[in-house]
């Protein structure tokens, strides 16, 4: 139990998925203009990505190893996470309008975020058992959630600040990144 | 004439990395020193030219409602096939971009590239573009690697250029100062941009 909080605990604050492993940069630095987007982004990241560890855990153990096929590794996981992302939009839309609405839009998104692919790769090359997979996969979510709605709050101040025009867009939000994992990094004796 | 335009039109009118703030997993994470940003250009290099060819070559045949798993399958083909050839070569580099090579299957860029040029051009257009991308792509990692290289090391490419006396900056090597690099690198360019056009209004 105390392993599995240390694990958490890691992910998101230490091992921040996009802080420092560089997974999932694309929408953090895309839609994190606005806070309520940003969330948006976050859960439905985070949603998906459980899902994601659970079935890319199965398939690998269960379909992949068995039948000796770990070199299929990439091909399978882009398949099942691009699918899966489908499945997860039309079941939302079917059950549940109102959480549709906060993270529809998001979702095609998410096919493309290497987080994700990143997660289900990470988990395989660590050798984590199920209930570790599920927990990292919730970190791993909560942590880039906690960065996108972090950078998108600066974000929105700056909106009223008055930058110079070749730090405008990108430069200043990468740099404001990069301040954040220095702080980030502070954090490292803690866990 | 347009093929040539194909093929500059990555290296700096849409850089894939400077102007259009593609694939910035792989840029931000394996940039610590030259020769590991060198490798993987290369690397991603590698899989867009094949995928734009094959993906140009069979660009009749898909129907358009599944095209995209169809082109992310193509992609992640050649990807697995690095995956694989890297290890056996250059097991150290490898070992250096981990899960960056697997990652290259969820690079913006290719897919990018793919759905809005490959899969509408003919196949010398679409070899065009993959290398203009390719080598773009390639110089901006290699660029970023140099810079954070050089002060985070003191050197390029293992080549030591700054005296024995520098003090290294230890921040270059960690996320921090990936990030922050590439902010200013970023900046720099827009600046070189903006004075171009403020000339080439001068002069008109």
């Amino acid at each position: 139990m105390e392993n599995l909080l240390l694990l958490f605990a890691g992910t998101v604050l230490v091992n921040n998925f996009v802080l420092a492993r560089f997974l999932g940069v694309c929408p953090y630095l895309g839609v994190s203009r606005q806070v309520d987007t940003a969330f948006g982004m976050g859960m439905a990241t985070t949603f998906v990505m459980v899902i994601a560890s659970v079935v890319t855990f199965l398939i690998y153990h269960l379909l992949l190893v068995p039948f000796g096929l770990e070199y299929l590794e990439i091909v399978a996981f882009i398949l099942v996470i691009s699918s899966l992302v489908q499945i997860v939009e039309l079941f939302l839309q079917k059950m549940s309008p109102t959480m549709y609405r906060a993270m529809g839009i998001f979702l095609p998104l998410i096919t493309t975020n290497c987080a994700i692919m990143g997660l289900a790769l990470l988990i395989v090359q660590e050798g984590y058992n199920f209930v570790e997979a599920l927990v990292f996969a919730l970190g791993a979510g909560v942590g880039f959630t906690l960065a996108i709605v972090l950078i998108a709050g600066i974000r929105e101040h700056l909106e009223i600040a008055d930058i110079p025009h070749s730090l405008r867009g990108g430069a200043i939000t990468l740099i404001i990144a990069g301040l954040m994992a220095l702080a980030f990094s502070g954090l490292a004796g803690v866990v | 004439m347009s093929l040539l335009n194909d093929f500059k039109n990555g290296l700096w009118n849409e850089h894939p990395i400077f102007r259009l703030l593609l694939g910035m997993c792989p840029l931000l994470a394996v940039t610590t020193t030259a020769e590991y940003g060198l490798a993987m250009g290369l690397a991603t290099l590698f899989v867009i030219i094949c995928a734009e060819i094959v993906i140009s070559l069979v660009r009749n045949l898909i129907p358009k409602k599944v095209r995209i798993p169809s082109f992310i399958i193509i992609i992640a083909t050649f990807v697995t096939i690095v995956d694989y050839t890297m290890p056996a070569f250059f097991p150290e580099i490898a070992d250096a971009l981990s899960i960056f090579i697997p990652l290259i299957v969820t690079n913006c860029l290719i897919l990018a590239r793919v759905e809005a040029f490959a899969s509408r051009v003919s196949l010398k257009r679409a070899i065009a573009d993959a290398l203009g991308m390719g080598i773009g792509f390639t110089w901006g990692l290699v660029l970023l690697a140099g810079v954070r290289e050089l002060l985070g090391d003191g050197s390029v490419f293992g080549v030591q250029i700054l005296g024995e006396g520098f003090p290294t900056w230890g921040i270059m090597g960690l996320p921090p100062g990936a990030y922050i690099t590439l902010g200013i690198i970023l900046a720099v360019i827009n600046q070189i941009i903006r004075m171009r056009h403020k000339k080439t209004r001068e002069v008109s």
